[in-house]
């Protein structure tokens, strides 16, 4: 009999139908019985997770920190099984405009920073994080403006982090915060034309998203969907065109050391603690 | 192996640099990249994460090892065929790519039902081609419409008549194509190309002809339910073989030889022009449907008796219809009279028998060029429309 798997992922974008439905005939060829359900955003997912609603979770960073917290609280435990090879060791910007007179992180002392959707890992909690470790208390010493497209998406969507880029040509603010990559994309698009702006602060690496399993997960179709996972070859023209959609060139094993960032942005911002208590008094 | 980028971003190009230099070192080997552009690492990181390039960043040493995606992407790649050659069965999942183009594994399979050489191909297709496009004539400035309308009333009335039904004729003769158009497979460029400006020519002759009939008066003449009958089995015709014999060898051949016949006997210059010029480009699209069905007879003998068939089928569907309706036939013999005098319209009457004889002459050649002996040719001939496309 074969084995079957239910996954749980949020439809932050309609190409999620597409990518999901295309890996779902692609594992039924090899015996595989996927199936997946999708949510309008992480935290019902996450409460979804502990309801036992599906297997395996497409988790956003801050919904795996979401889970391991919850998972400590339950006295359960959260695995991370595998990520994309874009997941890995991302950093954040924060940018000025090239005329600026800011030239450090503490030149944005008492100036307006822009950054994404309040849930966002990479374009708010991260950045913010970054510099209150470097002693600028976000709303204290500047002033933040969120930029809030698709809250409960945890900035999956990059219109949050475009939006505080054109903001930030426009004047409306004085420093923006986008992810490494997005700094050139919006450079080629022009959202950022070539030499407007300078960058005065990067962040350390930290990772993205990574597929999270509980303890309860039915282990044969865990262990068949993680090797299928890691057995797709960007060289194979089936899944290609998923693997691109996905953004990813390689499917690589699961890995949970570089969330330490993450970390400490939702403890000093906790942003995740009414939430944790919430559904771990739910599902206890 | 070492890339210096001088203070080249890679928002403004670098990427491509650092592209060849990939392309020069195997999978897994590095390139160490030196630059002094502000933001290099920062870009240079994200750009290999999309990239699927490991990126390095030893204290300011910034290395990208290359990774397998580029060369994994056009693994099993196919090539659409030669760039001056067709095969015999164009690929669905060439897809749109012109011939000769690397086409990546994956690419979708296109649902294009003529994708079989002897079924839509001509060797004379490219020099067709080629002529018709240097053959292109503007409307505004190849007809004198200048030019003195001196006639009476009533001859005007009759060649308004006549452009009405020579609009909805050519509006039938573009409909058809631009269909095929869209059903050939682009392995077969060169037809699908000569197909799409015998849609142009038609396109400016439906304006030519309209032109021509609004210049004296404010509306078209008489659409008749037989003509329009006629050309309904036309468009309704679903093959592309039977439907380029009965439109472009047999109508549109008939049809050259009333082009040619309005030239000599129009009224007025520019009546005569229109017809002069559309009978020049009619000329080519019967010339490639006699080339194509050529080729398509010698691949596949059986086509014939399928095209006297389809003839015989044409007319029994239209034998309880009006055929060639009497306004049009009145108003050409009006044209050929050119006045109401008992011995002009005698004139007239003759020169109509004889049109309609040089169109039977010309559809019996143009039949028994295709492989028809002569007795079939002449009985196929007498079975056309009545309506002349």
């Amino acid at each position: 009999m074969s084995n079957t798997i239910i996954m749980g992922a949020v439809a932050y974008d309609p190409k999620v139908v597409t990518i999901w439905d295309g890996f779902k005939a692609w594992f039924k060829e090899r015996g595989l019985n996927f199936d997946y359900i999708l949510y309008e955003n992480y935290e019902r997912q996450v409460e979804s997770h502990f309801k036992g609603h599906y297997d395996v979770a497409w988790n956003s960073p801050l919904a795996w920190l979401q889970v391991k917290a919850i998972a400590e609280k339950l006295g359960r435990k959260a695995e991370a099984i595998a990520m994309r090879d874009t997941d890995c060791d991302l950093t954040s910007v924060i940018v000025v405009r090239a005329d600026s007179e800011i030239q450090s992180v503490e030149d944005l002392r008492g100036t307006s920073i822009g950054v994404g959707a309040g849930d966002s890992p990479q374009a708010t909690l991260i950045p913010l994080v970054h510099l209150a470790e470097a002693g600028l208390s976000p709303e204290e010493d500047l002033r933040v403006r969120r930029f809030d497209v698709l809250v409960g998406k945890h900035g999956d969507h990059i219109g949050g982090e475009r939006d505080a880029a054109q903001a930030l040509m426009q004047n409306e603010v004085d420093a923006a915060c986008m992810i490494d990559g997005n700094h050139l994309l919006f450079g080629r698009e022009g959202t950022l034309p070539s030499g407007a702006t300078r960058i005065i602060a990067q962040t350390g690496t930290y990772d993205h998203c990574n597929f999270t399993i509980l303890d309860d997960a039915p282990k044969p179709a865990v262990a068949q969907f993680r090797e299928l996972l890691l057995s797709m070859s960007y060289d194979d023209p089936a899944v290609r065109p998923l693997l691109d959609l996905e953004g990813l060139k390689v499917w690589k094993e699961g890995r949970t050391d570089h969330y330490a960032l993450l970390e400490r942005a939702v403890a000093r911002f906790k942003t995740i603690d009414g939430f944790v208590e919430d559904v771990a008094s739910r599902c206890s | 192996m070492l890339l210096i980028l001088g203070d080249l971003g890679l928002n403004e190009g670098a990427h491509l640099l650092l592209k060849r230099a990939l392309a020069g070192v195997a999978v897994g080997d590095v390139v160490l990249v030196e630059g002094s552009a502000p933001e290099l690492a920062v870009h240079l990181r994200g750009w290999c994460r999309a990239q699927g390039h490991e990126f390095v960043d030893e204290g300011g040493r910034l290395q990208v090892r290359r990774g397998s995606a580029q060369s994994g992407r056009w693994r099993g790649a196919e090539r659409a065929g030669e760039a001056t050659k067709v095969v015999e069965q164009a690929n669905p999942t060439w897809g749109l790519a012109g011939r000769s183009a690397t086409v990546e594994a994956g690419a979708p399979s296109f649902d294009f039902p003529l994708r079989v050489r002897d079924e839509v191909w001509a060797e004379e297709a490219a020099r067709l081609y080629a002529q018709a496009a240097a053959a292109q004539w503007d409307p505004a400035t190849a007809i004198p419409w200048d030019a003195p309308i001196e006639h009476p009333d009533e001859v005007e009335d009759a060649v308004v008549q006549v452009m009405t039904y020579l609009v909805e004729n050519e509006t039938a003769a573009l409909i058809i194509p631009a269909r095929f158009t869209a059903q050939i497979h682009p392995h077969f460029r060169e037809v699908m190309q000569l197909l799409a400006i015998q849609v142009a020519d038609e396109a400016r002759h439906i304006e030519v002809f309209t032109r021509r009939a609004l210049l004296r008066r404010p509306r078209l003449g008489l659409s008749t339910a037989g003509a329009q009958t006629s050309l309904k089995t036309l468009v309704d015709e679903p093959d592309f073989a039977l439907s380029s014999f009965l439109l472009s060898v047999l109508g549109e051949g008939t049809f050259l030889s009333l082009l040619w016949f309005l030239h000599e006997f129009a009224p007025d210059p520019i009546t005569s022009e229109v017809a002069r010029m559309a009978a020049q480009d009619e000329a080519r699209h019967v010339a490639f449907g006699l080339a194509h069905l050529t080729h398509h007879i010698q691949a596949d003998p059986t086509l014939k008796e399928r095209l006297a068939m389809a003839v015989h089928r044409r007319h029994d569907a239209l034998a309880h219809s009006a055929g060639l309706n009497e306004e049009v036939f009145d108003a050409l013999l009006l044209l050929a009279a050119g006045s109401w005098q008992p011995d002009d319209l005698r004139r007239g009457w003759q020169r109509i028998q004889k049109l309609e004889s040089d169109m039977d002459e010309g559809r019996r050649k143009r039949l028994q060029r295709l492989g028809f002996a002569s007795g079939d040719a002449a009985q196929l001939s007498s079975l056309h429309t009545r309506n002349f496309m």
